[in-house]
């Protein structure tokens, strides 16, 4: 693989997180999905979530971007507490996110997925009186997203009908329309081939010198390539946090990990 | 499979094309023609159903809102302009104003309370508050209960032009019908339309990017009840005549009828949905039929036949309309 190694430093102590949260719990009825989680994203770091499948990893991300309201715990956004604010209002304040099942807008060109996405922060939402053609300033924007991730020459085609692994990337230019300070993605790299999985590696570690990113990712070589900080999840608590190398040293982090790996 | 004409389409479905131009500017001749040779109160009360269709399908085609309460719109605007061509005696175009007004006004509450629920429920929450509607009219004084509004003039249209001549209202209804029809699709190829789209295509999507979609869908909604109201006060200045049977329920799912026969999703569609059960109506009430047998009939056959219904169903399959 061609990126560089991430040096295994920490955060610089005492900068305050991009995002964080203390304390986050969710349960759904008597099952306790996530248990009492403190996790920091910095800006300019990668931050990787791990753990089994239905270890509470969506569930976080869910929880951090208040589709789902934490049963407790206190969620911050740099100096602003976003624990009762609805999603989309924090998704204005600059953080995207991607989703585990793709979420793409499917009787919709790829170009117009991206265009949808600048349209807000363009001031270009709420005019129903004005023609698409006002939507074109948009477009070259739009396509160099697309280029960005490898998809600029099937612009023209449906979401719907792209492949799996398409999709995610389409997601990913989505997202970066919004320029975010914060971006969450939800297992980024699923269903993509070797090789756009390196690529697509490279271009997460690139967007994320300029911003904080957390992601949930299962392709353990990527998160060593890639990943600053790593939190292993596991039953919706922490096993533990730290560095790849401190984290892949842990024994029971392996244990979890072969233990979900059988299984699949 | 995709084949190579389905990129230009997806680029550019939403575009005007010289094509498409030509055909609205054509059809647009055949309805100024069309009162020569039929009857011009028929082809008005097919331009009220028409449009009352169009606004439907603006919330549910473009929207994906299933309303079943649309009637409260259609109907109270009848009976406010009724009201005020009779009690007030108020110019048409005023009288037509106060009618959308209150649909507009009956919309932002219905709209309000609708728009925090989805699906199934969004449709019963709307049904539940038409048919508290349709309660307040069969009780209020000014409706008249079973026996509606009667018996009042057109008035003159900006105090010249007098309607009584249904010539003159033909005239007058196909330009309100045809500067609808044109607000409509403006409306839906807006910058406000594509946000509408893609909070049907995936409400969570369109939230994580930032989009508050109650607020999208209760715009849509409010629009949709405007264009309903003005449906209503056409058909109540046609008839001279507004009633309970235009809040009626039946009214909510006649509508519904005609948006899915023709098709949703596209302006023909529910033109032409409005334009065959009007016309089977018609037919039926003189031919001792049940009428409503009937038009349950035709509806189960269009569902099966033609799930897109009978506009989707022909832009599906003949390749040259998909490019236009
Ligand atoms: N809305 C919900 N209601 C009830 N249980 C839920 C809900 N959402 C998630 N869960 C449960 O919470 C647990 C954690 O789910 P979550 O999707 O967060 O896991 P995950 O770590 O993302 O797993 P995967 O790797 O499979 O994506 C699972 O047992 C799941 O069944
Ligand atoms: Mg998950």
């Amino acid at each position: 693989m061609t990126l560089a190694t991430v040096p295994a430093q920490h955060a610089p102590a005492g900068s305050r997180a991009a995002l964080s949260a203390r304390g986050l719990s969710k349960s759904f009825g008597n099952f306790q999905a996530v248990n009492d989680v403190d996790i920091d994203v910095h800006h300019g770091r990668i931050h990787a979530l791990i753990g089994p499948n239905g270890a509470g990893k969506s569930t976080v991300f869910n929880l951090l971007t208040k589709f789902l309201q934490p049963t407790a715990g206190k969620i911050m956004l740099g100096e602003t507490d976003i624990t009762r604010m609805d999603p989309a209002h924090i998704a204005r304040l600059g953080v995207a996110r991607s989703f585990q099942i793709s979420a793409t807008f499917g009787d919709m060109s790829l170009v117009d997925n991206v265009c949808v996405a600048l349209q807000r922060p363009n001031g270009l939402a709420v005019q129903f009186w004005r023609p698409l053609g006002s939507l074109s300033r948009l477009r070259p924007r739009a396509m160099e997203l697309l280029g960005r991730v490898g998809l600029a020459d099937m612009a023209a085609r449906r979401a719907a009908d792209l492949s799996y692994g398409r999709k995610r990337a389409l997601e990913i230019a989505t997202t970066l329309a919004l320029d975010p300070k914060v971006l969450l993605l939800d297992e980024p790299l699923a269903g993509m081939g070797q090789e756009d999985v390196e690529t697509m590696a490279g271009l997460i570690a690139d967007v994320a010198r300029d911003c904080a990113l957390l992601m949930v990712e299962h392709n353990i070589k990527v998160v060593a390539d890639i990943g600053h900080d790593i939190t292993v999840l596991q039953r919706g608590e922490i096993l533990t946090q730290g560095s790849y190398a401190e984290v892949s040293a842990d024994p029971r982090v392996r244990e979890a990990y072969m233990g979900a790996e059988d299984d699949d | 499979m995709i084949v190579a004409e389905d990129y230009e389409t997806v680029a550019d479905s939403r575009r005007s094309h010289p094509a498409q131009r030509v055909l609205v500017l054509a059809l647009i001749g055949v309805l100024l023609l069309l009162p020569l040779w039929v009857y011009p109160v028929l082809l008005m009360k097919l331009m009220c159903f028409a449009l009352f269709a169009s606004a439907f399908n603006l919330l549910l085609g473009y929207g994906g809102l299933l309303s079943f309460g649309h009637a409260a719109f259609f109907g109270g605007a009848a009976y406010v302009t009724a009201h005020a061509l009779k009690v007030w005696e108020i110019n048409p175009e005023f009288a037509i104003l106060t009618g959308v007004g209150a649909a507009l006004g009956l919309g932002l509450v219905i709209g309000l309370l609708a728009v925090r629920r989805q699906g199934i429920y969004f449709a019963m929450v709307t049904l539940a508050l038409s048919q508290m509607f349709y309660f307040f009219c069969l009780q209020a004084p000014f409706t008249h209960g079973e026996d509606g509004i009667q018996g009042f003039s057109r008035g003159k249209l900006f105090g010249i032009v007098d309607l009584a001549d249904s010539t003159t209202l033909y005239y007058f209804v196909a330009a309100m019908f045809v500067a609808s029809l044109f607000a409509i699709w403006r409306i839906v190829h807006s910058p406000f339309g594509m946000i509408l789209q893609a909070v049907r295509e995936n409400e969570q999507r369109a939230i994580s990017l930032g989009y508050s979609v109650q607020r999208y869908k209760l715009g849509a909604f409010v629009m949709s009840a405007g264009f309903a109201g003005l449906a209503g006060s056409l058909k109540a200045l046609l008839f001279q005549f507004a009633t309970l049977t235009d809040v009626n329920w039946h009214m909510s799912g006649e509508v519904i009828l005609m948006t899915l026969l023709g098709g949703i999703g596209s302006i023909a569609g529910p033109i032409v949905g409005a334009g065959l059960v009007v016309t089977l109506q018609n037919h039926l009430a003189t031919s001792g039929f049940p009428v409503t047998t009937v038009l349950g009939a035709t509806f189960i056959v269009c569902v099966l036949l033609f799930r897109r219904g009978i506009v989707g169903e022909l832009r599906h399959r003949l390749p040259a309309w998909r490019r236009k």
